[in-house]
């Protein structure tokens, strides 16, 4: 009788739940799962003229796409550049958190939010303030050569690879510290110095001990950087040039100028089948490497 | 630990540079009067600033962002709002389902749901303009929104609501005299960081708005005419320090009250 009840009750909170969700949930499914099933179909269709478009089903496009050396090598930097900005982040990040969460005693809130402040600035306002550093004419040229240590810019710092890299870098941090900051600060303590009183050295404990348990964060920081990074395009086109081109700079122009609906439709589902494959792989290892770390 | 670590705070010093020195020299380049941004500063001016009054498309770019940005962040709070309700209180079958599906357009590139809304939008025969922007940041902000309020409505002790009820107030009642003034501070929170995430927002707005340029927008149209450049410095200044204003209000407000409701309460009890 009493299961009967219970069961009567936890639908009723079933349904109470989704009475609930139905706004956010009907607007995914409106604004995200309907336009992006409407680009798939749109990926095997094709573009005829300026204004016409061949509705018939094809995986020519998908072809069009691996045939392209242009679009493959593009996606393939796309993936390289978002790799490491994701390694060089959580590198950069990792002791910063690590300090807050064990060195720092009063105010470790006020500490955070300084950390993530800059973040919350517009993204488009923190690439513009990297062009004013990196430029030919920016900050750190013009510097070195008024105190005479150079005579020319440099000019692998802009409309680069290595621009767009310390840019993402410095844009996405935020994303590195909250995830890492929040799985350190979680560590028991006397889990570390149990490892100190046994004769574990400061290394190993770092390796047996701390880094396996920070893990979590460690996931969450690389899923959150890596997967919108492969797909940025502000970056990429003020301070990439020819060399720091990624994949999103080809779908913006076949949506532009090229004026190719289904070819775009087709790199932009072929980036977001790429990068929900690498989710499933790093997400994968890495649950392996901390069943064997732990 | 009552060691310290003095490599690690120097390191951490440099990091925190890393961070804030790119974003300050906006402002700093603002101020110096010469069209180039490069070192020795030339001199002191505000004229960039001035500038800022007579710019039409300026304004009405900003007219925009702020429509976009008020619309966006009231219906994702909203939206928001009643789903982290619902996740908070209750447990339900495909809880982890429907919460994936909600975070989802955080995580996926924004290029493209930029690009599905896109396609859509034109096939169905409507222009594109502010509409479609507005719904793009709605479906952006509200897991951002989602995510403050579910902070704060774990905090909460549900038998306040139970109590309320028992004492013959109805479901509207228990909302907004015992619910809505506990969750407030975290209302705001999400209304603000909407707001600034929708107003800063440039790859949707890039894709969606057609020729009613966002804020956004219209800096990067300026960006690529080096004499245009400094009244963009200028604007770009204005909209860091009115950011950071609304974050850190935003920040103070999330933590508002986190222990001192309960406590209060407590003791009125």
């Amino acid at each position: 009788m009493i299961g009967f009840w219970r069961k009567i009750y936890s639908k009723y909170d079933n349904v109470k739940a989704y009475t609930l969700l139905s706004p956010a949930l009907i607007l995914v499914i409106l604004a995200m799962v309907v336009p992006m099933a409407l680009m798939l179909s749109f990926s095997m269709f094709t573009q005829v003229s300026m204004m016409e478009i061949d509705y018939t089903f094809t995986f020519q496009r998908y072809i069009d796409f691996f045939q392209k050396n242009l679009l493959v090598t593009l996606l393939i930097k796309s993936i390289k550049i978002s790799f490491l900005v994701t390694l060089i982040t959580l590198i950069t990040a990792y002791p910063v958190c690590y300090y807050i969460a064990f060195y720092v005693k009063k105010n470790k809130m006020l500490w955070l939010v300084l950390l993530t402040l800059p973040f919350w600035t517009s993204y488009l306002l923190r690439v513009f303030s990297w062009k004013i550093i990196l430029g030919t004419k920016g900050v750190i040229n013009s510097s070195l050569i008024n105190a005479g240590i150079l005579s020319e810019p440099l000019t692998f710092l802009m409309y680069s690879e290595t621009a767009v890299v310390i840019t993402l870098t410095h844009a996405w941090a935020a994303f590195a510290l909250l995830p890492l900051y929040v799985s350190l600060e979680k560590i028991d303590f006397s889990l570390i110095e149990a490892g100190r009183d046994l004769g574990l050295s400061r290394f190993e404990v770092f390796w047996k001990i701390t880094f396996p348990l920070s893990l979590p964060g460690v996931i969450g920081a690389i899923l959150i950087i890596f997967i919108p990074t492969v797909g940025d395009y502000v970056t990429p086109a003020l301070l990439g040039g020819i060399d720091g081109r990624m994949l999103s700079n080809m779908i913006q122009a076949y949506f532009g100028k090229i004026n190719n609906i289904p070819m775009g439709a087709a790199s932009a589902t072929i980036m977001l089948t790429t990068v929900v494959l690498i989710t499933i792989i790093v997400s994968n290892v890495t649950k392996r490497l901390t069943q064997r770390l732990t | 630990m009552n060691e310290k670590n003095s490599t690690l705070l120097i390191y951490t010093l440099l990091y925190f540079g890393f961070l804030y020195v790119p974003v300050l020299f906006l402002p700093i380049f603002s101020f110096n009067d010469a069209n180039y941004m490069s070192f020795p500063l030339a001199g002191f001016t505000t004229e960039h600033y001035e500038e800022m009054w007579s710019k039409r498309n300026l304004h009405k770019a900003l007219w925009a962002s702020i429509k976009v940005g008020v619309v966006a962040s009231v219906v994702s709070t909203t939206f928001a709002l009643f789903a982290a309700k619902a996740f908070a209180r209750y447990t339900f079958r495909g809880e982890k389902v429907s919460y994936g599906a909600i975070m989802m357009p955080f995580l996926i590139p924004e290029i493209i749901l930029a690009v599905a809304i896109l396609v859509i939008w034109v096939n169905l025969g409507f222009k594109l303009g502010l509409v479609p922007v507005t719904i793009g940041h709605t479906l952006f902000c509200t897991p951002f929104a989602m995510l403050i309020l579910i902070a704060r409505i774990e905090g909460f002790d549900f038998s306040l609501e139970e109590a309320s009820r028992d004492l013959g107030e109805n479901a509207w009642g228990t909302f907004f005299r015992v619910s809505f003034p506990l969750y407030l501070p975290g209302i705001v929170a999400a209304l603000l960081l909407s707001f600034i995430i929708s107003f800063d927002e440039f790859i949707l707005a890039f894709f969606l708005t057609g020729s009613d340029a966002t804020l956004p927008m219209y800096m990067w149209g300026q960006m690529r005419f080096v004499q245009k450049l400094p009244h963009v410095l200028a604007l770009g200044a204005v909209i860091i320090v009115f950011t950071t204003f609304i974050v850190l209000l935003a920040f103070w407000l999330r933590n508002v009250g986190q222990g001192k409701v309960k406590k209060d309460i407590a003791i009125k009890l």
